[in-house]
């Protein structure tokens, strides 16, 4: 290729640039979507995208947390890899909290940011961060590319290594001197990663022994955590508990999993979750985990965790296995592969018929409560509305705090990939982002954002991405003028000194809507509930609704700080 | 307990930052690390001492470097039979008579003066770290201007006791 010599602001026309073969590398990944926020160390890739622009949707965000939460979102309901643009410096550090996020809830992100030119790295320059140490701890992997020549090969390995095995996210830092170079010829794409060969298929002897296990069994239970839906692994699951009739309680990450209206579900387990669930795992004497990682909110006091069982835990990442809950049966697999290998299995089960009827009473005489008074909006019947409304068939991404946790409790699903929430970091600002990215990977479908007034307030600034493509999200805000869980936790164990916990000055969400080009409608009456809830779900594009709760309502029932899941308190009225 | 860990890694940048990272987030009580190339060009090997309370503790240890993209492997070398080695430098007072006192006391250790100048002279001692700790213990009086360890770097025997199954062993593998 015959090339003029260029100086740094020549502008690239014909020749193939580092950035061109990104986007080329991108493409071949088959990425259709990228959330980002251009800026001076990414110049050269937003010249390249605006120059290729039939090949990509680019989304961009008002705040480079925006992106990564949006990202968060698609990965999460699309099952496909979310992709981030940033630039260097502020624009890398502004990701920071949403991969920490990606990191603890195992979600598949490649992330793309600019750095400084290599010639001044590490001198401090404008916009510079050291990128690589900031998210060596917070990444699955990271990468800085050193030679325009690593490039595909570094691309390729970054989303093979963020989709594969437990996924999670990759950072590929790309200096501003390398999306400029102009390539020479074809490199070499082939991935050199001898030490990841994720386990996916269970050793047989395990399964073997599982299948024992549940032979003798006397009192069984199966949890299912996010592992399952990465896997994919929803039909499999219900053939297996269906076909035992095992029952089966869920995490948060878990939700929808399996269908939460079943008989032999439980619902969900830990600090908030129902009694039944709860006192199962104290009462098991076989706790089945498929792909959960006995998180502490789950746990409650691992001293009461489980007390009387043996537990088997499946899980793609090994050291996930006896971290902190000691494992008679650990099956490293992909929760598909292990629930294949044991539908394969003939299992002799013995009759559970007393363990049901215990479970089953736990249901009916502990089921989840809260008050109903007429004089304000509940929450909680809030969220029963909605799903009465929507047919429980929407996808929920929802935001940190009360408002999760009723939407968790109440929203009950029944299929997967529908429930998009912050379990592992707790990311308030996560929500209404994330349902935007939920929404672009799904175009067709019903995506309802749940959220508080102190968490939307966060990343309120995406409205902006919402009138722009008019994605017609539906933003439900639990308004109760406070940090509601802040709140609560000051309220039981801080003697009702509310520090800093009440919002005395909220703007007008109604007006902020309406700024925007949106919609936006305020509800302060329950009787009105019904009637706006149906006016909002049969509008056809996005809206903003300010729904005043009350702000006394606590969570319940609940698992305080340091007790075992078997003291519950506030499980019955 | 004390643990010998060895991993052969990937040389890639900011390999040692992960790991170092990863077990300082995990609250790993590290002895000493030591790295520097193996027999295979691009890979890196590495030697940990690690202090664990349980089993658990340990098992964790070696997953979270098993999990590591760049972890080719990771071996727990503790209770086989190993050579492992250390070296340090030791800088102690010393001028006139007490030179030869010196050499006295670091000759059964096999150790050997690498310099000296008119107040002081430097020793180099190379063995399992115990013998270093007992060397250094017999220094000190004297006076240590100045210490380097580098950490033990150990590997496997070249040949292994066979194993022995116990008799009344009610599983024998």
């Amino acid at each position: 290729m015959k090339v003029e010599a260029k100086t740094e602001m020549t502008v690239v026309q014909d020749v193939e640039t580092g950035a061109d073969l990104l986007i080329q590398s991108l493409i071949d990944e088959n990425v259709d979507t990228i959330f980002g926020y251009p800026g001076g160390a990414v110049l050269p890739i937003y010249d390249a995208l605006y120059r290729k622009k039939a090949a990509f949707d680019h989304i961009l965000t008002r705040h480079e947390q925006g992106s990564i939460h949006a990202a968060e979102g698609y990965a999460r309901t699309t099952g496909k890899p979310g992709v981030v643009f940033a630039t260097s410096g502020p624009g890398a550090t502004n990701l920071i909290t949403g991969i920490t996020d990606a990191m603890m809830d195992s979600l598949p992100l490649v992330i793309f940011t600019g750095q400084v030119s290599s010639s001044v790295v590490g001198t401090d320059a404008f916009q510079e961060s050291d990128v690589m140490g900031i998210t060596t701890p917070i990444t699955k992997y990271n990468y800085q590319i050193k030679e325009l020549s690593e490039l595909p090969r570094i691309v390729k390995e970054a989303f093979h290594i963020a989709t594969t095995g437990r996924p999670g996210p990759v950072v590929v830092d790309i200096p501003k001197n390398i999306s400029q170079e102009i390539t020479t010829g074809e490199y070499d794409q082939t991935m050199h990663l001898p030490g990841y060969q994720p386990t996916e298929l269970p050793n047989p002897l395990q399964i073997t022994k599982l299948a024992e296990a549940i032979e003798q069994a006397k009192r069984p239970l199966v949890l299912a955590g996010a592992g399952v839906l990465f896997a994919d692994a929803s039909a499999e699951l219900k053939q297996f508990v269906e076909r035992y009739e095992l029952p089966i309680t869920t995490t948060l990450l878990g939700l929808g999993s399996y269908p939460g209206s079943s008989p032999l579900s439980l619902g969900m387990a830990g600090m908030h979750g129902n009694y039944a669930a709860n006192m199962a795992i104290y009462e098991c004497d076989l706790l089945i985990n498929i792909g959960a990682r006995f998180d502490d909110r789950l746990t409650g006091s691992l001293q009461h965790f489980a007390p009387q069982a043996k537990v088997a835990h499946i899980d793609i990442d090994p050291a996930e296995i006896g971290k902190n809950v000691e494992t008679v049966i650990p099956v490293v697999a992909d929760a598909k592969e292990a629930l294949k290998a044991l539908l394969k299995k003939t299992i002799q089960i013995p009759e559970h018929g007393r363990w049901h009827e215990t479970l089953q009473n736990n249901k009916e005489q502990y089921p989840l409560w809260y008050e109903q008074p007429d004089q304000y909006i509940s929450p909680q019947r809030l969220i029963q509305q909605i799903h009465r409304v929507t047919k429980g068939e929407a996808i929920v991404t929802t935001d940190v705090g009360q408002h999760q946790m009723w939407a968790a409790q109440y929203y009950t699903l029944d299929n997967p990939h529908r429930w998009v929430t912050s379990g592992g970091l707790g990311t308030m600002g996560f929500g209404f982002p994330a349902a935007i990215g939920a929404q672009i990977g799904s175009p067709e479908e019903l995506v309802v954002s749940i959220v508080g007034d102190a968490g939307f307030q966060m990343t309120c600034q995406e409205l902006s991405v919402v009138k722009d493509r008019n994605l017609p999200v539906k933003v439900i805000i639990l308004n109760n003028e406070a940090l509601g869980m802040v709140r609560q936790w000051q309220d039981k164990f801080y003697d009702k000194r509310y520090s800093e916990s009440i919002l005395t000055a909220n703007p007008d969400f109604v007006k902020l809507a309406e700024s925007y080009g949106i919609r936006g409608v305020r509800v302060d009456r329950e009787e009105d509930v019904a009637t706006t809830l149906e006016d909002i779900f049969s509008y056809d594009g996005p809206v903003v609704a300010d729904f005043r709760v009350c702000q006394q309502e606590n969570v319940y029932p609940m698992i305080a700080p340091g007790k075992g899941s078997h003291e519950m308190i506030g499980v019955k009225k | 307990m004390k643990r010998i860990i060895t991993a052969t890694v990937q040389n890639r940048s900011g390999v040692l930052n992960r790991i170092t990272g990863m077990l300082n987030k995990r609250q790993f009580n590290i002895e000493s690390i030591t790295v520097g190339a193996s027999e295979t060009e691009g890979v890196s090997k590495m030697t940990f001492v690690v202090e664990v309370n349980d089993d658990q503790k340990l098992e964790q240890l070696t997953k979270q470097l098993n999990k590591q993209i760049d972890v080719l492997k990771v071996s727990d070398i503790t209770d086989q039979a190993i050579v492992a080695r250390e070296l340090a430098l030791v800088k102690v007072v010393g001028s006139g008579q007490l030179r030869s006192e010196i050499q006295g006391i670091i000759s059964p250790f096999r150790a050997s003066i690498i310099d000296v100048s008119k107040d002081n002279l430097t020793i180099q001692v190379t063995g399992k770290p115990e013998k270093v700790d007992a060397l250094i213990a017999l220094l000190r009086p004297y006076g240590i201007k100045e210490l380097a360890r580098t950490g033990v770097i150990a590997f496997l025997r070249g040949q292994q006791p066979s194993q022995v199954t116990e008799i009344n062993s009610v599983f024998p593998m």
